[in-house]
């Protein structure tokens, strides 16, 4: 059980988490303006890296909130975390 | 009894304590501090098991858990019946029954031995190549027949009866292994104020000091040694094995509690499964001596020597009278010394080196001992115990009773590896040794290549943190230079692995056919791969591949090392997860018992209410009946309920939703879909206005967590600028649905503050219900005037009783689901399976015109959400009720879709079905077909409504009558009682309007009874008023508490507090909703209280200061946890989760009761 700095609430055991998926996906601010590749890229393309990965979790049974985690998928260490 | 093999003295046995067993159905007797393997040597029994595959003659090889061979069965009676216990590690207690295993009918005589004679032919790759044709025969024959044949102990049939725990440590060091490197490391962490955990495999403390008695260490006896290094500051457990390494040092450890106990109490776990948190760890395994391969190496008699050291020096037993002793280095020689003195005669020590120190040799002749230099074992002889040893030089025939022998010590890697650090091979010892760490770690002593035992001491204590320092060390000890491993030779029985029977042939037939990888031998040979993962194997399986194939045992590589070191029973693993407690059962406020209920998720929902004598068809038809004509009563309340409050709250809702939430009116309700951002359906329900900047949103049942969650991801990371919050109140409220014809003449006595008369379908009205405050919904799932009462969940259950006088039917889901599908009305979940959009259902009405943008528009103008042979939901008519997810199709061929619910429809008196098909709407009056397993049906496809299509009964207008004062004050006075419990907030707006109030019992979870204990106790917390605050004033530190104006804030997040308070708070908050009935407050109080929570809680409560709060998991439940004292918590659990919460810890403070009588 990995063990999560959370930002604000410091280091807990993996279970009070949620995994949130890759970070800095952004979500086109007028989705009616991108086209239907643009729109598929947003959707389903994720990086999916051997390494260092930015991504984020919530503390979903902590306090709740969404943050950035970057984290190295080969040793599974997590380098670091923020709000 | 006598035990010819027991010496006069010496051991660590207690000689005046007896302790009576039985083997194999006979009578036994040894002492106590024995272990099974000990106290049968002790009677000359050396035949305990035979083997895997040839069903070979097996006895005693070792004296601790690496052991291969002596594999029995300890039967306790009742169910609890334990396969594949090493005899050499099962501690000896009265009454103790153990039984040989993989013979028949006996250990002494087993026809299984036939297998031997065959074994020409069952060698490696045997079953590959043999068992091949037919495939049909591979499981029906083939391996029944082989799993038969070969095998270990069987696995009992009845359940476990016994009781098992996890228990989650923290500690800043964790030493594995209370050898001298171990008790040194810990002794040291310890006396840096280091919380250090050390534990050992073995009952008590020591390692191999315990084998060594002679041992001086500082001037102390070994003993003295070992009690003095211990410290009441360190948690020390024995019986408890580290068996794997799991990421950021968590260690899982266990830890036998009451296996070598005669009588235990039953109210102890039978194991627990620690689940340690180390800062650091410091591996301190040992080694294990490495069997010689020679042919006829298994037969019992033949051991390793230092197990015969242990023998005799622990438990004071002579392994036999004529010992024949061979080995490569010098500890062997020391143990031949010590056998003989104790009275064995040594018939001859060989030696593999060709030089040996001169001293020994001197020693030997002074003993009369025969020495041969430069020799090994070519053979054995003997049926049931070894009977001559064949040499290759001098004499060739040694006769003996006993062969012991050493080819080296493999230093214990294995958690090192598991911690993922890199092994080195060291080229002196011919082992793989710890290389770099991956993980805080550090090995000490025999584990990390270090065989003398000062410079153990001194590596333990410096990896325990103690400045560096020397010990001083006398009286003998075991080891000796340590030496390569020696290749065996691929000719007679040489075996490598004895637990899997591989022996140097079949790795010599592996390597023969082109396996080179020892990943792949070990696969093809199966070496390594038993019980006992290869422990005494593993290396000279290596050095045999590495002689076969002419390359150097680096570049074979090690096989990988994977949890569990020594087996774990299934019953450790899953602890307390068992039966009731394996999930949380969610009950409702209301949980009528006179339900059949069904699990939907965690919850028991009433499925149907049966009268004497119904079956569920009877059942539901008689309540469908009941609801279209009459009145119904349908326990709602586990639908998910969130409140969204703040300013822009609707244009929040806006983005998340379909629908046009800006533009709907306070008072007034929606249907709204949820979407993710693929455009698929995720969630549906109703969301009610109940002022600009307050709505109260619905969600399925099963989506209440999942809905939560996306509103959560929204608004933290794309709108973090809105001003809305969220605030699950599923749990707050219960709902009462009350449908059918009479809804509203039934509910209109028991209302104050709401006119029904001015309530449209879709709408919603905040008011008095029997005197509690009400959330009154006009809605119908039904196709029935209806209506949706919500009410604080404390009140449900007084409130459904008193609804029932009104003449009303119960009903259950089953009804529900019926008259919803004669509705055509969808169940996310059934008629959507995660590819379904609005349309194809049916439900683009649902989406606002000319929203620019909502979580899932831009994908429903995807070109494939535009065909028009996609998916719809249409009605389906057919003779018979269809199967959910049958196919539908026109040729037979292909299929166009298929049934998402059947049910057989009352109202219309025949099967409908709803279904998603290919271009469905335009299907419209065709014929289609389903294949069954009774036939092809044929079905007419209709639109999906098939009842009340206009949906005049829903949304009628109610029509005013005159208040009926007297009657509704008639009732009032029946029903006038006190209301127990507080806060007394019932009633209040009641007295308000000058009426006599109604007033329904409060009904908060009672808990079962609980016996007081000394250690902790249970109690429920006072009543209270309950607010969840939104404000981004700091009202509390962070993970605090504080108290305050009447009222104590609990820290949650950043901006989010649980306030107790009797009123609702004077606090200037963004959001602020009453959650005074959604959970309940549990107090845990007493010297263990914390003990018992980390049973259950991940988390190191040693570092949650007094106030100290937060949120966190219990079990499989969230709670929240708040630290009132030392020793005192207070839990704030969702009320559903209360029963399986106090269960939880009802469970974890059982060993602290009184021990149950026995009977």
């Amino acid at each position: 059980m990995l063990l999560i700095p959370c930002p604000w609430c410091g280091p807990r055991p993996e279970n009070e988490f949620r995994h949130g998926g890759e970070a800095h996906v952004v979500r086109p601010v007028d989705p009616r303006c991108v086209s239907d590749a643009e729109w598929a890229d947003f959707l389903y393309n994720r990086t999916n890296p051997k390494g260092i990965h930015a991504e984020r979790w919530r503390h979903i049974h902590g306090c709740g909130r969404f943050f950035n985690c970057i984290r190295d998928t080969v040793t599974d260490r997590i380098v670091t975390t923020s709000k | 009894m006598t035990q010819p093999y027991r010496t006069a003295s010496g051991g660590r046995i207690l000689r005046d304590r007896p302790v009576h067993f039985s083997f194999d159905g006979k009578q036994f007797v040894g002492h106590q501090g024995d272990t099974l393997a000990s106290a049968l040597l002790a009677h000359g029994v050396h035949l305990v098991g035979r083997s895997f595959k040839y069903h070979r003659p097996r006895g005693i090889m070792s004296a601790g858990s690496e052991e291969p061979n002596a594999l029995v069965t300890i039967d306790r009676g009742d169910g609890r019946v334990t396969p594949n216990q090493r005899a050499t590690t099962v501690e000896l207690y009265d009454g103790l029954t153990a039984r040989a295993q993989n013979a028949w009918p006996s250990v002494r005589f087993d026809l299984g031995a036939v297998a031997g004679v065959l074994s020409p032919v069952l060698s490696a790759g045997f079953y590959y190549k043999t068992f091949m044709w037919p495939a049909s025969f591979w499981q029906r024959v083939y391996e029944p027949a082989i799993r038969a044949a070969a095998g270990l102990g069987r696995a009992p049939a009845a359940p476990d009866p016994d009781r098992y725990l996890h228990h989650y440590a923290h500690c800043d060091v964790l030493v594995i292994g209370a050898g001298p490197a171990g008790l040194a490391a810990a002794a040291a962490a310890t006396a840096r104020g280091d919380r250090v955990i050390l534990c050992d495999e073995q009952a008590e403390p020591g390692g191999s000091l315990l084998s060594r008695p002679d041992t001086r260490i500082d001037g102390l006896p070994a003993s003295e040694w070992i009690a003095a290094a211990l410290d009441d500051r360190m948690t020390v457990l024995t019986r408890t094995t580290a068996f794997g390494w799991y990421p950021d040092n968590m260690i899982a450890l266990a830890e036998r509690v009451t296996d070598h106990l005669a009588r235990p109490n039953a109210n102890l776990p039978r194991e627990r499964l620690w689940l340690v948190r180390a800062k650091r760890v410091v591996i301190a395994a040992g080694a294990i001596e490495r069997p010689a391969v020679f042919p006829g190496n298994d037969r019992p008699g033949i051991m390793l020597a230092d197990a015969a050291a242990t023998y005799l020096h622990r438990y004071g037993v002579l392994p036999g009278q004529r010992i024949v002793v061979s080995t490569s280095h010098d500890s062997a020689w020391r143990t031949a010394f010590a056998l003989a003195s104790a009275g064995s005669s040594i018939a001859a020590i060989l030696d593999r080196r060709d030089a040996v120190d001169p001293a020994l040799c001197e020693q030997a002749r002074a003993a009369g001992i025969p020495v041969h230099i430069g020799t090994r074992i070519t053979g054995t002889g003997g049926r049931r115990r070894v009977r001559f040893a064949r040499i290759d030089t001098g004499p060739r025939i040694i006769r003996c009773d006993t062969v012991l022998m050493s080819d080296g010590w493999t230093p214990s890697v294995h958690l090192f590896s598991q911690s993922r650090g890199k092994l080195r091979f060291d080229p002196g010892s011919g082992t793989f040794l710890p290389g770099p760490s991956a993980a805080p770690e550090q090995s000490a002593g025999a584990c990390a290549g270090i065989f003398d035992l000062a410079a153990c001491l001194a590596e333990g204590h410096r990896a325990g943190g103690g400045d560096p320092r020397a010990f001083v060390v006398s009286g003998e000890f075991r080891f000796g230079t340590p030496v390569p491993p020696s290749p065996g030779r691929p000719h007679g029985k040489a075996f490598v692995d004895f637990q899997n029977d591989v022996s140097t042939k079949d790795l010599a037939i592996a390597t023969g056919e082109g396996f080179r990888a020892i990943e792949h031998v070990k696969r093809y040979t199966t070496a390594g791969m038993a019980t006992d993962q290869g422990k005494t194997a593993n290396v000279n399986a290596l050095a045999t591949v590495a002689a076969l194939t002419g390359q150097p045992i680096p570049e074979i590589g090690l096989t990988t090392f994977r949890p569990p070191y020594t087996p774990v029973s299934f019953g450790t693993f899953a602890g307390a997860a068992r039966g009731d407690l394996f999930d949380p059962i969610r009950r409702t406020p209301i949980d009528d018992q006179d339900a059949v209920f069904e699990d939907v998720g965690n919850w028991k929902r009433a499925h149907y209410f049966p009268r004497p004598g119904e079956t569920m068809h009877q059942a539901a038809a008689r309540e469908c009946r009941a609801v279209r004509d009459d009145l119904g009563l349908f326990d709602a309340s586990t639908l998910g309920k969130i409140e969204v409050v703040g300013p822009d709250a609707a244009e929040f809702l806006n983005r998340m939703y379909t629908g046009d939430f800006a533009r709907l009116e306070p008072g007034r309700c929606k249907y709204g879909l949820l979407l993710g951002e693929d455009g698929f359906i995720r969630d549906d329900g109703v969301i009610a206005r109940l002022a600009p900047d307050r709505f109260h949103v619905t969600t399925t049942t099963g989506g209440a967590a999942g809905v939560l969650h996306q509103m959560e991801d929204y608004l933290q990371t794309e709108f973090p600028s809105s001003r809305v919050w969220l605030t699950s109140t599923t749990e707050q409220w219960a709902v009462i649905a009350l449908q059918g014809p009479r809804a509203a003449d039934a509910l209109t006595p028991l209302l104050d503050g709401i006119d029904l008369t001015t309530m449209p379908h879709m709408s919603v009205r905040e008011g008095q219900f029997a005197g509690v405050p009400t959330r009154l919904f006009r809605v119908s799932f039904t196709g029935e005037l209806g209506f949706e009462i919500n009410l604080p969940a404390n009140y449900a259950r007084a409130a459904w009783d008193l609804l029932r006088e009104t003449g009303a039917t119960r009903y259950g889901t089953e009804t529900m689901h019926v008259l919803r599908a004669e509705k055509g009305f969808i169940v996310v979940g059934q008629e959507t399976d995660g590819t379904v959009i609005p349309d194809d259902l049916g439900l683009s009405r649902t989406i606002a015109r000319g929203k620019p943008d909502f979580v899932g528009k831009r994908s429903l103008s995807r070109s494939d959400m535009l065909r028009d042979d996609r998916k719809q939901l249409v009605g389906l008519l057919a003779d018979v009720v269809l199967e959910e997810g049958a196919q539908l199709t026109d040729t037979g061929a292909v299929s166009l879709g298929h049934v998402t619910s059947a049910y057989h429809s009352v109202a219309l008196n025949r099967p409908i079905a709803l279904a998603l098909l290919s271009g469905g709407r335009s299907r419209i009056g065709t014929k289609l077909h389903v294949p069954l397993s009774s036939g092809f049906v044929t079905v007419t496809v209709t639109d999906p409504t098939f009842y009340d299509p206009t949906g005049e009964r829903m949304t009628q207008r109610i029509i005013g009558k005159p208040a009926r004062t007297g009657s509704v004050a008639a009732r009032r006075e029946r029903m006038s009682q006190p209301i127990t419990g507080s806060p007394a907030r019932a009633g209040t707006v009641a007295a308000a309007v000058g009426q006599p109030a109604l007033r329904l019992v409060v009904a908060s979870y009672a808990p079962p009874p609980t016996p007081f204990c000394d250690g902790v106790n249970l109690t429920l917390a006072p009543t209270t008023g309950k607010f969840s605050i939104r404000t981004r004033q700091p009202i509390a530190s962070t993970l605090c508490a504080a108290t305050s104006d009447g009222h104590t804030a609990l820290w949650l997040g950043p901006d989010e507090y649980l306030v107790f308070s009797d009123d609702p708070p004077r606090i200037a908050a963004d959001s602020i909703v009453d959650v005074s009935h959604r959970t309940v407050g549990l107090r845990v109080n007493g010297p263990r209280a914390a003990w018992c929570l980390n049973a259950f809680c991940a988390l190191d409560l040693d570092t949650i200061p007094e106030t100290g709060c937060t949120r966190t998991l219990f079990g499989k439940a969230e709670i929240i946890l708040w630290r009132l004292s030392e020793s005192a918590f207070h839990i704030e659990t969702a009320r559903s989760f209360a029963p399986y919460i106090w269960a939880l810890l009802e469970e974890a403070r059982r060993e602290f009761l009184p021990p149950p009588a026995v009977c």
